[in-house]
């Protein structure tokens, strides 16, 4: 099923928490709404889900007008952030609901909803804890039967609200290789929220890169770090040093020094230089960015120094080698392997 | 009250974790200081409630087991005991759907004048249960603005069945609402849009998803509501009229009888609404020992 949202308006009591956004996803794709907190991104999933009423703008699911329907209607699996498990009820139970409260028409036979119901516990590898309560289970636990439960109403789409936020970092790492799996297994269409950009560059198709309730780019993980749009995704995607410059000439300057970068097709004036810390080349004095070490600090393989440019003006941030000799006030001079322009402003 | 009550119960259940030898514990006093403390305590809860308690009983029993039933069997006694529990047994039902309303509304909406709400709901308390039954007498009495219409409809409230009820749900409206707000507050709405996104309608959310998670400070609510419907005074009083056997309630009966020194009466009629109350009391620490396995239950292993 794909979705499409169109112009999408959302205020909360008049403060504007979603500023017209669209966005298509395509079906089966697995997609990750990127951004800070209050960019808009779980207003902009309820929204999809059904579980706001947007002020503007249309939602669509494939051809139909969703717009208008009910959340119960909408048929979305939604995996709340704190889980949200009924916590009176079984994990069975638990996973039993959707189908329990459908109207008798459509409720399949309590036998069959069982069946369904440990067949699902089966995909989540929770086999045997069908009896046990919600607070007997851990956070990595939880975090599946929710999965579960939202998979037994046979979604038309996926919805996860940052499914790992209350995780620790080792069963984040597994049940982000697991949710992929599960993805791939059911082919669903599943749009998930996330503030943390490892996760959404490792797991999803596509990027959404969100801030202040405006999509800033959407793009495959690739095209979001390698090509950012504007100087908000560079920041926010990866690490990032930026430095103001000037274009003359084709080339780049700064502090009245070629520093041995092109800018064939930009305009005369002032821009700003973003680039990577890691994506660098140390080179001998002469057309390049110089600077003289002002702190430096281990980080895992690699010394991250912070270079003053021009005086205690400026500061970037590379990375050496770790054995490499820079003590505080060395000189170093290097020039970034990739790099993006923006105009100043 | 209900404040109070709880904090007792909060001293009494220590955690399971803490440590057998507490000496040893920064915090603790010499023995002879917790000694004294529970002494002052027990004495303290002896000649204020134990004493008075049995006082009631042996008055009650004073002139023998005959005088005592008799006191529930004469007619007066027998139409204020039923009064009481026919005015509870409204005030107490009306009270549950009220308060889970107003819990809910509370607790799960925004809106505005919720704090004016919440104020209003904190008004009974607050209020003395005298003015609340005078504010029904010139609200409905005979020379109230709605007096006609009443009379038009032949319906008496004042100095009878109805107002005695209007007033005991006046006074008693707080305890379930009072009880439930914290808790749906602290409960949120996630499992509710949970269960919404399952599909389930309005009605199947509230039955199955939110009823069960404010049951037990639901009962608890209701204990509480009832205990002080059947022993409410002031407001009943002023709005009874006092019309023996007919809309006498047992308190207003008790008054009646210790007045025209019918001691033994007036003592055997409190005994039995002392018991009820201690029914109720008992019926509430049962909940609690209940109540407190279902949380060990659920955050065990």
């Amino acid at each position: 099923m794909d979705i499409r949202v169109q112009n999408l308006r959302k205020e909360f009591s008049r403060y504007p928490a979603l500023n017209d956004v669209s966005l298509a996803v395509k079906s089966g794709e697995l997609i990750a709404l990127l951004g800070p907190s209050g960019s808009g991104k779980t207003t902009l999933l309820r929204l999809i889900a059904g579980l706001e009423r947007p002020t503007d703008g249309r939602i669509f699911f494939g051809d139909e007008d969703a717009s208008g329907k009910s959340v119960q209607e909408r048929n979305v699996g939604f995996v709340f952030q704190s889980y949200a498990l009924f916590r009176h009820m079984s994990v069975l139970e638990n996973v039993a609901f959707g189908l329990k409260v459908r109207p008798r028409a459509t409720r399949p036979h309590r036998s069959e909803i069982r069946r369904r119901a440990l067949e699902l516990l089966d995909l989540v590898q929770l086999s045997g804890l069908d009896k046990r309560f919600p607070q007997q289970l851990s956070g990595g636990q939880r975090q599946r039967v929710a999965l579960a439960r939202a998979l037994a109403i046979e979604p038309r789409v996926l919805l996860l609200d940052e499914p790992f936020g209350a995780l620790d970092a080792q069963v984040r790492k597994e049940l982000r290789k697991w949710l992929r799996e599960i993805h791939d297994r059911t082919g669903h269409t599943t749009v998930f929220v996330t503030h943390d950009q490892e996760e959404a560059l490792e797991l999803a198709d596509r990027l959404v890169v969100m801030s202040q309730g405006k999509i800033e780019q959407v793009g495959s993980p690739d095209a979001v770090y390698d090509t950012p749009d504007n100087p908000f995704v560079f920041g926010f995607i990866g690490e990032s040093s930026a430095l103001p410059v000037e274009v003359d000439n084709g080339e780049l300057w700064v502090g009245g020094r070629v520093i041995g970068l092109a800018a064939p097709d930009t305009p005369k004036g002032h821009a700003q230089l973003f680039f990577r810390p890691h994506d660098v080349e140390l080179v001998p004095e002469g057309a390049a960015i110089a600077g003289v070490v002002a702190a430096s600090r281990r980080v895992g393989g690699t010394r991250r120094v912070e270079l003053e440019i021009g005086g205690a003006a400026q500061r970037v941030e590379i990375d050496l080698p770790f054995d490499h000799p820079a003590g505080e006030q060395t000189r170093i001079a290097f020039r970034p392997k990739r790099y993006r322009l923006y105009p100043a402003g | 009250m209900a404040q109070y009550e709880q904090d007792i119960a909060v001293y009494d259940s220590r955690r399971p974790d803490e440590p057998p030898d507490a000496h040893s514990r920064p915090t603790s006093e010499p023995a002879w200081v917790k000694w004294t403390l529970i002494a002052i305590a027990v004495l303290f809860l002896a000649a204020l409630l134990l004493l008075p308690l049995l006082t009631v009983f042996t008055q009650a029993l004073s002139k023998g087991l005959g005088a005592f039933f008799a006191a529930f069997t004469e007619p007066a006694g027998a139409a204020a005991i039923r009064l009481t529990l026919l005015v509870a047994a409204i005030a107490v039902p009306l009270n549950l759907v009220f308060g889970v309303c107003a819990a809910w509304a509370v607790a799960k909406y925004e809106f505005w004048g919720k704090s004016f709400l919440t104020t209003l709901i904190d008004i009974p308390f607050s209020v003395s249960p005298v003015i609340s039954g005078m504010i029904y007498v010139i609200l409905f009495g005979a020379n109230s603005v709605l007096s006609p219409y009443l009379k038009d409809a032949h319906l008496q409230i004042v100095f009878a069945v109805p107002g005695i009820v209007l007033a005991t749900i006046f006074v008693t409206f707080p305890f379930v609402a009072r009880e439930l707000i914290p808790l749906m507050q602290d409960q949120g709405t996630a499992e509710e849009e949970a269960a919404l996104s399952l599909g389930a309608n309005g009605w199947q959310t509230f039955w199955r998803v939110t009823l069960p998670n404010i049951r037990w400070g639901l009962l608890y609510g209701v204990l509480l509501c009832n205990a002080r419907a059947m022993g409410e005074f002031g407001a009943v009083s002023v709005i009874s009229g006092h019309i023996r056997g007919k809309t006498n309630t047992m308190p207003l009966h008790i008054e009646l009888l210790f007045d025209s020194y019918n001691f033994a009466g007036a003592f055997a009629m409190a005994s039995l609404l002392a018991l009820l109350a201690l029914v109720t009391l008992i019926a509430k620490t049962l909940l609690e020992l209940r109540y407190g396995d279902h949380l060990a239950a659920t955050r065990r292993h």
